[in-house]
């Protein structure tokens, strides 16, 4: 089984640091084709970094990263920017445009990368909006008009535009309501099966981790100190590990993944 | 990574057949193909050869199916399981096309334009004068209780907005002056009265020039900082989360910057005089050979110290326009940081077009005193 699977994302011994302080230190992670990861670690543990070091935002001190076959950080621009057309970025906040509408947002890379006449890409813009599950009338609508929870779906929608085939998502779900949070957390899974993406999730809602994740890295002591799927966690012999897996939350989370799973299944 | 075959589709009689690489980043190469294709009857479309799929390829898939099935009825075959799948997803999530409500045209869209901006104005006006009012209620209320007034507030903006402004005052004043003298300089030795050239510059620099420049510039410099600055914390919510702490924004943020101005722009307008009258000096001694000893008595038996009191009498007034606009527009700011840029350039152009406004008030209001 493990020959089958193909690394769309391979990073091996990354080292970061900012000034004296080391944030990883020889961290090896690969993401196979097609799955959910979520990765999860205490505050501090450099799990944004390790997301913005993947997508270029951030320069390791030393470590190789492989991006569908491009060594990211060593390969010539023109191969970094094709590289970066087939993946899409949704940050924590949606960092979407201010000054632009959320369909012109979603448009933007499109307008960028791709050669399509206005009205096919307003369609194609159009269709993306409504596949994040917002109403067509958000498409006229500045991001500062919209609530929290429709501001990540339309950074959702944008990360979409190019149909990539890695989506990287921080913190997804962070200050949305259960509600909204479990909505987008079954909107991200029926997407990964729809469009067959490899998502990238940097999370700390167990939920999530629960609902939808297939594998799980923990990011502790400057490196991946496990991965593996989330029922195997709760073995493993780690104080912070052990804490945040067996947890009340955690059990409670347990409970209602398993449901959700069941009903999903029946 | 695999070169992917390029998408293509052709039409023979009720069979259109499409295939290669339907992806979002391909489509653009097929997509007047595609348009080009128009119902006639029943027709079927063969995705056999289709050999990679997102959801551009699945939309124009979608699109197709629509277009044709008005001419009869449309059957999709040979599409792979999964696509079939994705092509299900896109057709359900295809949002219904709703036309834009006709808005009016031509005059009526013009009339419409007009009347809105009408009514705008109107509303702007109502709301500037009631933050007018409201900051001077505050202003005073705060000189009874002085231990309220957020002093280091104050003086930073006093700072800013008086002693970091000195040399680019200092600076205009002194060309005023030379530029003063010339033009004078020319004009009058035609008559053979160049010594008048001393109340041309001593007049004109002291009752309107120095210190109608001086606002310019400081409505130019600190009314735009203060736009910026407080439209940038509405935007960060930071003067919604004050008001919910019990603090008053005007109180915190207005009165410090209005007052700073008010304080602060005297002195700038009395530096930017006697670097006038300097510069005026230099100019008529150079030029026309009126040495500073003559410029200096002329001034003193010639220009009465009213001149100077009219134009120092002004620059409080002005500070509070300045003040009051940049502060004003700041909190108009809605939403964004495009928001942000558009106020600010609002607040200096209202701030300087104000100023000029209240000093034309001022020449008629000293002409009928007789002043």
């Amino acid at each position: 089984m493990t020959e089958t699977r193909e690394a769309v994302i391979k990073v091996r011994g990354l080292r970061n640091q900012f000034g004296r302080q080391v944030v990883h230190d020889n961290l090896d992670l690969d993401v196979w084709r097609g799955e959910v990861l979520g990765i999860v670690g205490g505050s501090g543990t450099g799990k944004s970094v390790l997301l913005r070091t993947i997508v270029g935002l951030n320069k390791p001190a030393k470590g190789s990263i492989e991006v569908l076959g491009v060594d990211v950080l060593n390969a010539p621009d023109i191969e970094r920017r094709e590289v970066e057309t087939r993946w899409g970025v949704a940050f924590q906040d949606g960092a979407l445009f201010s000054s632009l509408s959320v369909l012109n947002n979603v448009m933007a890379p499109m307008r960028e990368h791709l050669d399509l006449s206005p009205a096919l890409m307003k369609a194609l813009g159009e269709l993306k909006i409504s596949m994040v599950g917002l109403p067509p009338l958000a498409c006229g609508k500045l991001p500062s008009e919209l609530s929290g929870g429709m501001r990540k779906r339309a950074a959702l929608a944008r990360a979409l535009a190019l149909d990539p085939q890695i989506v990287f998502l921080d913190e997804p779900t962070a200050g949305l309501d259960p509600i909204g949070a479990a909505a987008y957390d079954e909107l991200i899974g029926e997407l990964q099966r729809a469009l067959g993406l490899t998502v990238f999730m940097v999370t700390h809602d167990l939920d999530s981790l629960y609902a939808i994740c297939d594998r799980i890295a923990v990011l502790a002591e400057k490196r991946v100190l496990v991965e593996g799927p989330i029922e195997g966690m709760t073995e493993v012999d780690h104080p912070w590990v052990q804490e945040y897996f067996t947890g009340p939350r955690a059990r409670a989370a347990q409970v209602k993944g398993q449901a959700t799973g069941q009903t999903g299944a029946g | 990574m695999n070169a992917l075959p390029p998408p293509f589709v052709s039409r023979d009689a009720g069979v259109v057949r499409i295939g290669g690489a339907l992806l979002t980043s391909t489509i653009g190469r097929i997509e007047n193909d595609f348009a080009a294709l128009t119902a006639e009857g029943d027709v079927v479309i063969d995705a056999a050869e289709v050999s990679a799929f997102d959801t551009g390829g699945a939309w124009m898939l979608a699109d197709l199916k629509t277009r044709l099935g008005v001419g009869g009825v449309v059957t999709v075959q040979g599409l792979a399981p999964a696509y079939e799948a994705l092509l299900a997803n896109v057709e359900g999530a295809i949002p219904e096309s709703d036309e834009d409500p006709e808005g009016p045209r031509g005059v009526m869209a013009a009339l419409d334009q007009f009347g809105r901006k009408v009514v705008h104005a109107q509303e702007a006006v109502i709301s500037f004068n009631g933050f007018l009012g409201e900051t001077l209620v505050r202003i005073f209320y705060l000189l009874l209780r002085p231990w309220k007034l957020r002093w280091a507030s104050l003086v930073t903006h006093m700072q800013d907005a008086g002693l970091h402004a000195v040399p680019i005052v200092a600076l205009m004043g002194f060309l005023i002056g030379i530029v003063l003298a010339f033009q004078g300089a020319t004009q009058l030795q035609r008559f053979g009265a160049e010594v008048f050239v001393v109340e041309l510059i001593s007049i004109s620099v002291l009752r309107e020039l120095g210190i109608l420049l001086t606002a310019i510039i400081v409505a130019g410099r600190s009314g735009s900082a203060f736009t910026a600055s407080v439209g940038s914390m509405k935007v960060q919510e930071e003067i919604d989360a004050m008001r919910t702490l019990g603090l008053d924004p005007i109180e915190v943020l207005v009165v410090p910057r209005v007052l700073a101005l008010v304080l602060v722009l005297p002195i700038l307008g009395f530096v930017a005089n006697l670097c006038g009258l300097f510069g005026g000096a230099l100019m008529s001694w150079i030029d026309l050979g009126v040495s500073p000893g003559m410029f200096l008595t002329r001034l003193y038996d010639n220009t009465g110290v009213w001149h100077l009191a009219v134009g120092m009498i002004k620059a409080p007034f002005f500070a509070v326009v300045i003040g009051v606009v940049a502060c004003w527009q700041a909190f108009q700011v809605r939403g964004s940081s495009t928001s942000v840029g558009q106020r600010t350039t609002a607040s200096v152009v209202q701030g300087i077009f104000l100023v000029i406004v209240l000093d034309a008030m001022f020449s008629i209001f000293f002409a009928q005193m007789g002043i």
